[in-house]
């Protein structure tokens, strides 16, 4: 009966994407073990977003979570879910809510997301309360019409906490962005990669034999800078013209560059 | 002993209906007066105490915490905080003073429910017995304390009808209802008192917190008994009464020391001759101290 029990502990302790843990709580395998499902977190939130899973649920039985689009984490500075659990199953070392990792906000959609469309939005990037920084706008050529820029939510794993804010505020009818669990959301390098410039930076000097400068075949007065500008033409004063007033000179050049 | 239709008609004609019901009356005050004090909050905006039976918290001072929940916690490698422990060391107290399965009787509300079939169960004349070993209980509660350590996760809070139920009750049932109709159709048709008395880990727990309790129940009139068998009807452990209630020749005292007994005090309802009372566990002391069968220190009891 015990491992008849197990089994479907297992099963019924497999977190929906959707369901978002309180902030601080430990990683989920920890927290079935250390909540003791008495909903004090529930109690203490002052926004009322957070739900105990009930039997039939998906979570699990007892246990706090919330449903980022219809209630996101409003981040209190002082965290009284936290201080109320008294498990640690809510980490109580966490005490700047701006460490919180509930989850990680995607942006699942680029096919229905309006920013991608070329159209102004930023609304996640507005509401976000680590604003600039957990979301970003990265500008881009809009190809379609040829003269504008595309402004795109870009979200950032160091600095997102997961609270679901842009969730509920994305003004789609299904949300574009959304915040799920972070093993769901978050990829992970092999451990054996190395990047290349990361180690040559580390090691203040390249690791292979350096690359031979590329040299651009470009007409006079016109540069490209690889990893910066891109191609730079400089101003009409500073550029050398290729047929000054005075003929001579341009005769004269001619013989001197040979 | 044969099961009456009727337990208590004696007691009522002898005591009046409200001396006869005075102490399940007390109960269910106390059961229902734990969940309305937990919905206060929810329902009223009242916030005298927060959370459930699992841990809670009182007026923002006052930490409660589930022995058993808790030890199933720390058997998974959580260290608690401050609050729990101090809200167990209070919890673990008082019920070593009053009696560990007094949780089973005076606040848990699966209680009502096993009682509700129980008495049904004596209204209709079901008879079926199919009862499991009384130890049980004991197995039961040994798996909710090793699965936490093999899976590392509270296996058995997934489905603890008791923490489920109160919960339920206070936060959203969900599908619990079922594990509720499930024990009481269990106990109603199945086993007499089964849930509570064979199989409940949480009342086994308890039992054991407080095997050494203070307060128990004495026979200390035992010699006017005249084997009605109403109290041995009621009783949800009847096994406890006997050895006090019938020791005399054997020179066991007439208190109560079974770990079972869940003190809910029906058997002193019951009772038309008042054989029973409230007292304490040293009331043996002083019987077999001053040698003599009568126990006078049990009239100075609760």
């Amino acid at each position: 009966m015990g491992m008849g029990l197990g089994f479907y502990a297992k099963q019924a302790e497999s977190l929906p994407a959707m369901a978002i843990r309180p902030p601080g709580a430990l990683p989920e395998e920890e927290f079935l073990g250390a909540c003791i499902r008495c909903g004090l977190c529930v109690r203490d939130c002052p926004y009322d977003m957070l739900s105990l899973g009930q039997l039939g649920d998906q979570v699990a039985t007892g246990t706090p979570y919330f449903y980022a689009r219809t209630d996101p984490c409003e981040m209190c500075e002082d965290i009284p879910c936290v201080v109320a659990c008294p498990t640690n199953a809510l980490d109580h070392g966490l005490t700047n809510i701006n460490d919180a990792r509930m989850g990680l906000a995607v942006l699942v959609d680029q096919e229905t997301c309006i920013a991608f469309q070329g159209l102004r939005c930023e609304v996640c990037f507005n509401i976000c309360p680590i604003r600039g920084k957990a979301i970003s706008l990265e500008y881009e050529h809009n190809v379609r019409s040829g003269k504008h820029a595309r402004f795109l939510p870009v979200v950032h794993s160091d600095a997102c906490t997961g609270c679901g804010l842009c969730e509920k505020a994305c003004i789609l009818e299904e949300a574009a962005i959304k915040v799920f669990p972070t093993h769901l959301a978050k990829g992970e390098l092999g451990r054996h990669y190395r990047l290349g410039w990361k180690e040559k930076e580390k090691a203040g000097k390249s690791l292979v034999t350096p690359d031979v400068e590329h040299k651009y075949n470009l007409p006079e007065g016109v540069r490209y800078d690889l990893q910066g500008k891109g191609l730079i033409v400089e101003p009409e004063g500073q550029q050398t013209k290729p047929f000054p007033s005075n003929p001579l000179d341009r005769l004269n050049r001619g013989l001197e560059d040979q | 002993m044969a099961d009456k239709l009727v337990a208590g008609t004696d007691a009522i004609a002898a005591k009046g209906w409200f001396k006869a019901h005075q102490w399940l009356i007390l109960r269910r005050a106390s059961q229902l007066s734990i969940l309305v004090l937990f919905l206060l909050g929810p329902l009223a905006g009242l916030w005298i105490v927060k959370g459930n039976l699992a841990a809670s918290m009182t007026l923002d001072v006052l930490p409660l915490t589930d022995p058993h929940v808790l030890l199933q916690s720390v058997l998974s490698g959580v260290v608690p905080e401050l609050s729990a422990i101090v809200g167990v060391v209070i919890v673990i107290a008082f019920y070593l003073l009053v009696g560990g399965r007094v949780y089973c009787s005076w606040v848990c509300p699966v209680n009502i429910v096993t009682d509700a079939a129980a008495w049904l169960r004596r209204k209709l004349g079901i008879k079926t017995t199919s009862q499991m070993a009384k130890s049980t209980r004991y197995w039961m509660l040994g798996l909710t304390l090793v699965l936490p350590i093999v899976t590392g996760s509270l296996v058995w809070e997934l489905f603890n009808p008791v923490s489920m139920l109160f919960r339920g009750i206070v936060f959203g049932m969900g599908m619990a209802w079922i594990l509720i109709v499930g024990i009481f159709l269990f106990d109603l048709f199945i086993a007499k008192n089964g849930w509570c008395g064979r199989l409940c880990p949480v009342g086994a727990f308890y039992s054991l917190l407080g095997a050494g309790s203070a307060i128990r129940i004495v026979a200390a009139e035992r010699e006017s008994c005249n084997d009605c068998m109403d109290c041995f009807v009621v009783c949800p452990e009847k096994q406890v009464i006997k050895p006090a209630l019938k020791g005399a020749d054997k020179g066991i005292g007439p208190v109560i020391l079974s770990a079972n007994c869940t003190n809910c005090g029906r058997c002193i309802d019951v009772c038309a001759k008042d054989v029973f009372q409230f007292g304490t566990r040293f009331n043996n002391l002083m019987v077999n101290a001053s040698g003599k069968q009568r126990d006078d220190g049990a009239q100075h009891s609760v």
